[in-house]
């Protein structure tokens, strides 16, 4: 018997056991599969040159891609508002989806109502819905502000948020003077990125549209979709407190989605305050950590009359410096020693460990951003990135990875895949191999098949736990991204050499 | 223990409703009830539409199709048809185990999608499909059938998506599935596991040829999603017994099992919920009866083995005695090292439309009571089904919003919630113990004598964690 109470095995020893392996060859008899050389063959055909030009042909379906539709990023980015509730207009399976989507990730809860629209709202519209949603969600859960974002059933039958608000203000289910931004967000429209942009927009829209804008000293910090917002912002606040540089992050996930077990459930905790969020407009000029979670945003506040920049998920040496800069540059404070000093730190780490890290091969996936971000690292540390995708990335984004790739010696190998998926990138890996790859949980299928051991960096992190809660943002995120990468080197070196009977086995490396 | 009488119950359905505006309360009023001692039903209404704004738990018809029914048939590709979302948010989230090489013989660990883009709303998706299935011909040779899994926007913008069906049926010799799951239909999953049922019947099963030496202890396992491999810690035992499983639903499922069935002698159905459907039309179509059978924990295991031994004669009555004796030495230590330390403990439970009267009795086996029960999507029959698990004055909660189920945590102060992910993290904030039972917190599986003693020890670990002494800082305490 396989189970006892002395030892219970669950499903990771359990099925090993030979009582259910013969079980499997019993139902397999039943399965009609094809038989073992002809699976063997056809897996073969995958790993080849042939499969490839099929793959890479391929024009209409998608298989495993590293995106997400749009409505998710408008749900993270309302998130970080303080005391806002996201209110998505449209079928409920959508928010069931997001809500469990960001918790699996984050560990954390995921608040967020749906306006339930169903046959009848298919037909007649969902104005009904968001009348009697807004007033529910607003008498049982207290937010300070609802955020309206669509799901693609409201959008493919047209429904008009701002209209329906205000028809469903003036019905009164939530007071007149009740702030609730909405943007639209089509998931057959671009990804969560986009729907990132637009959520901020959204908000920023509604709270400065008609306002006059008073320039003043401090700067906005649009961070953008990101995985690692806990760690990441805390970092970035320390920082900017550090230039003693005044600012507010338009959108401030670090305490949401990282609040405490103490025996109180926060729905609302920390965030961008609304009054802050208003003020915000008076700002000298807003900063997007981001490119593409701000496309359509930064434009928008420039002719607010703000100076803009934006950046490509700030990470590492080169990519910290220039944001430091710019802020300097901008404020008028200087980059303090301290800063300096962990500079030196970071690259002290770089120049211990680059041994290790020279010349190996990576392929690398995620968000366009922090593709770019992660890219510029590789390439400080000496490291080859060899295949960059981004299923969400465009042109101009393979454009740019481009030129980042023809700058340095490193990049001569290196191609930038926009638009791609994760079945284009196990064709790479198979027939263009690589030492290491990086990017989300979802790469461990391309490491299980492609036998290429992954380095976790990316969203979603669902099988690995409380990696959000490190900064890989600036100088001390690049050490802890350094540490996540020797990790896994060294741990391979150890694990071939045991591989290879011991030798090479050394104690110090 | 909780202490709260019937009376006391239902002040806090009262006080809990006054939260709420008065149309969506007397809507909710319905949802919410006191289990008498005696009656038929739970005393609640189900299986209605969700009120927009409350923050419901439940998802919709494509879950229901795609995450329960169609998604697990290992051998088959499922597109998620429309834009990429939900594909993307329940790519392998189910546990649905398999055997079999992934992207060659087996799928489900896989997100194909055709990531609809606004052209394809403007001018429909159905040449992207046809174009969709040709590729995935080409690129998975091994693969035996396509199912479409309809996302919101395809019955909207009147894609036809039959009649590309049948026609690439053809092109390609393959089974294709349309089905016609858009998210906006029905209240909640439910009407999704209908739907899919249907064109199992419409698209499989009456278009089948099958050629299959059958036995007079042919038996098929219905409605066992194989999380963390419980239909296999199920099958073992009917095995055990003398039964010969020809087909598995869907849970490590082929296609050719499910052509396979209608020659089964029994049907054996474990989510009424989901699959009652398909039961029925094979009882009515070819003859087969179907029981509804529970393998959570041996007092409902030994009791499901006997109701199934006794459809077939002397051997497999035998078959089912000897199965549980053996097991019973495991049990009776599993329960010996679990029970005195959940004794008296409380337990809610908040899932789909069985496991919480499905696991009742398996937390009775180790010493837990259920206060509290509730069901994100289950319709009147299975309230029927499940008053004769209840003890008199449990409160009941149909389609809860995550308000309400806080309120009930904090009154009824259960030692254990059973729920999902959306519910896990807002219970042990508040300190405590959950354990998820949709997909067993990544543990598993719980069917079966062999899953009893993983479900046993999980309890105990959430219940019983060092952690939950650690919640309150000690300058706070007392």
């Amino acid at each position: 018997m396989p189970q006892s109470a002395d030892l219970v095995k669950d499903h990771a020893r359990l099925f090993q056991e030979p009582e259910y392996q013969a079980l499997f060859a019993r139902k397999s008899e039943f399965e009609c599969g094809p038989p073992a050389e002809e699976v063997a063959r056809v897996a073969e055909w995958t790993k080849s040159w042939d499969y490839r030009e099929k793959n890479f042909a391929r024009e209409a379906v998608v298989i495993n891609p590293a995106k997400a539709c749009q409505p998710l990023g408008a749900v993270f980015a309302a998130a970080g508002f303080e005391k806002t509730l996201s209110f998505v207009h449209g079928s409920q399976g959508c928010v069931a989806y997001y809500r469990s989507h960001l918790s699996r990730h984050f560990k954390e809860p995921t608040s967020a109502v749906s306006s339930s629209m169903t046959e009848d709202a298919a037909v007649f519209g969902g104005l009904a819905n968001m009348t009697e949603g807004l007033a529910n969600a607003y008498a049982l859960y207290k937010p300070g502000m609802i955020a309206v974002s669509t799901t693609c059933m409201a959008e493919v039958i047209g429904d008009d948020l701002f209209a329906f608000i205000k028809q469903s203000k003036d019905k009164g289910s939530v007071p007149q003077d009740f702030d609730v931004p909405f943007a639209h967000t089509p998931a057959f429209v671009g990804s969560h990125t986009t729907g990132y942009d637009n959520m901020i927009k959204g908000i920023l829209h509604h709270f400065w549209g008609s306002r006059e804008r008073v320039a003043g000293e401090s700067i906005n910090i649009i961070p953008g979709f990101d995985g690692y917002s806990v760690g990441n912002l805390r970092e970035l606040k320390r920082v900017l407190d550090l230039m003693g540089v005044s600012y507010t992050i338009l959108s401030d996930t670090s305490d949401i989605f990282d609040t405490p077990t103490d025996g109180h459930y926060r729905m609302y905790d920390g965030g961008t305050t609304l009054e802050a969020a208003k003020a915000a407009l008076n700002a000298k000029a807003t900063l997007s950590l981001q490119t593409a979670c701000s496309a359509k945003t930064l434009p928008w506040v420039a002719d607010k009359g703000q100076a803009t920049q934006s950046f490509n998920y700030p990470l590492g040496v080169g990519a910290t410096d220039e944001f430091l800069m710019a802020v300097s540059a901008l404020t008028g404070k200087p980059i303090p020693e301290a800063l300096e000093k962990e500079r030196g730190r970071l690259v002290d780490a770089i120049a211990d460990s680059a041994a290790y890290l020279h010349g190996k091969r990576f392929a690398l996936f995620g968000d366009p951003d922090q593709a770019i971000g992660l890219t510029r690292f590789l390439l400080e540390v000496g490291a080859e990135p060899v295949h960059i995708l981004a299923t969400n990335g465009d042109k101009d984004w393979a454009a740019r990875v481009g030129a980042i790739l023809a700058a340095s010696p490193y990049g001569k190998g290196g191609k930038a895949w926009a638009g791609k998926d994760l079945w284009h990138l196990r064709s790479l890996l198979d027939t263009e191999p690589v030492d290491f790859l990086i990017g989300s949980s979802y790469g461990k299928y391309l490491e299980r098949d492609c036998k290429v051991p992954l380095i976790r960096v990316g969203f979603p992190i669902f099988d690995r736990h409380h990696h959000h809660r490190s900064p890989v943002f600036g100088y001390q995120g690049g050490i802890n991204l350094l540490v996540k990468i020797l990790d896994k080197i060294l741990d391979e070196a150890d694990r071939q050499s045991v591989a290879a009977d011991g030798i090479s086995f050394d104690l110090t490396r | 223990m909780n202490a709260m009488t019937k009376e006391d119950t239902r002040a806090l359905i009262g006080e809990v409703l006054e939260a709420y505006p008065e149309k969506s309360r007397k809507k909710r009023a319905k949802h919410l009830g006191v289990y008498e001692e005696g009656k038929t039903d739970c005393g609640v209404k189900s299986n209605i539409k969700s009120i927009p704004g409350v923050m419901t738990v439940r998802g919709c018809s494509y879950a229901g199709s795609k995450g329960v029914v169609w998604g697990p048939i290992k051998d088959m590709l499922h597109i998620s048809h429309g834009p990429v979302g939900c594909g993307q948010y329940s790519w392998s989230q189910r546990r649905n185990y398999a055997t079999g090489t992934t992207g060659i013989d087996n799928f489900v660990t896989m997100q194909v999608t055709s990531d609809f883009q606004e052209k394809d709303v403007v001018f429909g998706g159905d040449k992207k499909l046809d174009k969709i299935i040709d590729e995935l011909a080409s690129l998975f040779p091994l693969s035996r059938g396509i199912s479409i899994q309809s996302e919101c926007p395809i019955g909207l913008i009147g894609d036809d998506i039959e009649a590309v069906s049948r026609r690439k049926a053809k092109d390609v010799g393959k089974t294709v599935v349309p089905v016609r799951c858009e998210g906006f239909r029905g209240v909640s999953q439910s009407l999704g596991h209908h739907i899919a049922n249907d064109t199992v019947r419409d698209w499989v099963l009456e278009k089948a040829k099958v050629d299959f030496k059958d036995t007079p202890y042919d038996v098929a396992i219905i409605g066992d999603y194989n999380i963390g491999g419980d239909a296999w810690s199920s099958r073992i035992l009917l095995e055990e017994m003398g039964l010969r499983v020809i087909a598995q639903w869907s849970g490590d499922g082929s296609l050719a099992e499910m052509e396979k069935t209608p020659k089964a002698k029994l049907n054996l159905l474990h989510c009424y919920r989901s699959m009652n459907y398909i039961s029925r039309y094979m009882e009515e179509k070819h003859g087969i009866p179907w029981l509804e059978y529970n393998f959570f924990g041996p007092t409902q295991i030994a009791a499901s083995l006997r109701k199934i031994a006794a459809h077939f004669d002397d051997t497999i009555k035998e078959g089912a005695e000897r199965v549980i004796a053996k097991y019973q030495p495991m049990v009776d230590a599993i329960i010996a090292k679990y029970r005195p330390r959940l004794e008296g403990k409380t337990v809610m439970l908040y899932v789909g439309g069985l496991r919480p009267r499905h696991t009742v009795d398996a937390y009775g086996d180790i010493g837990m009571q259920a206060v509290g029960m509730g069901y994100e999507f289950a319709h009147n029959d299975d309230y029927q089904r499940t008053t004769h698990y209840l003890k008199d004055g449990t409160l009941i909660f149909d389609d809860a919003s995550e308000y309400e189920l806080e309120k009930f945590v904090q009154a009824l102060k259960p030692d254990l919630v059973g729920s999902g992910i959306k519910e896990k993290y807002v219970f042990q904030k508040m300190g405590v113990p959950f354990r998820q039972m949709h997909s067993w917190d990544y543990s598993g599986p719980y069917h079966g004598y062999d899953g009893f003693a993983i479900f046993a020890r999980d309890m105990d670990m959430a219940v019983n964690s060092p952690v939950w002494s650690l919640t309150k800082a000690p300058w706070k305490q007392g």
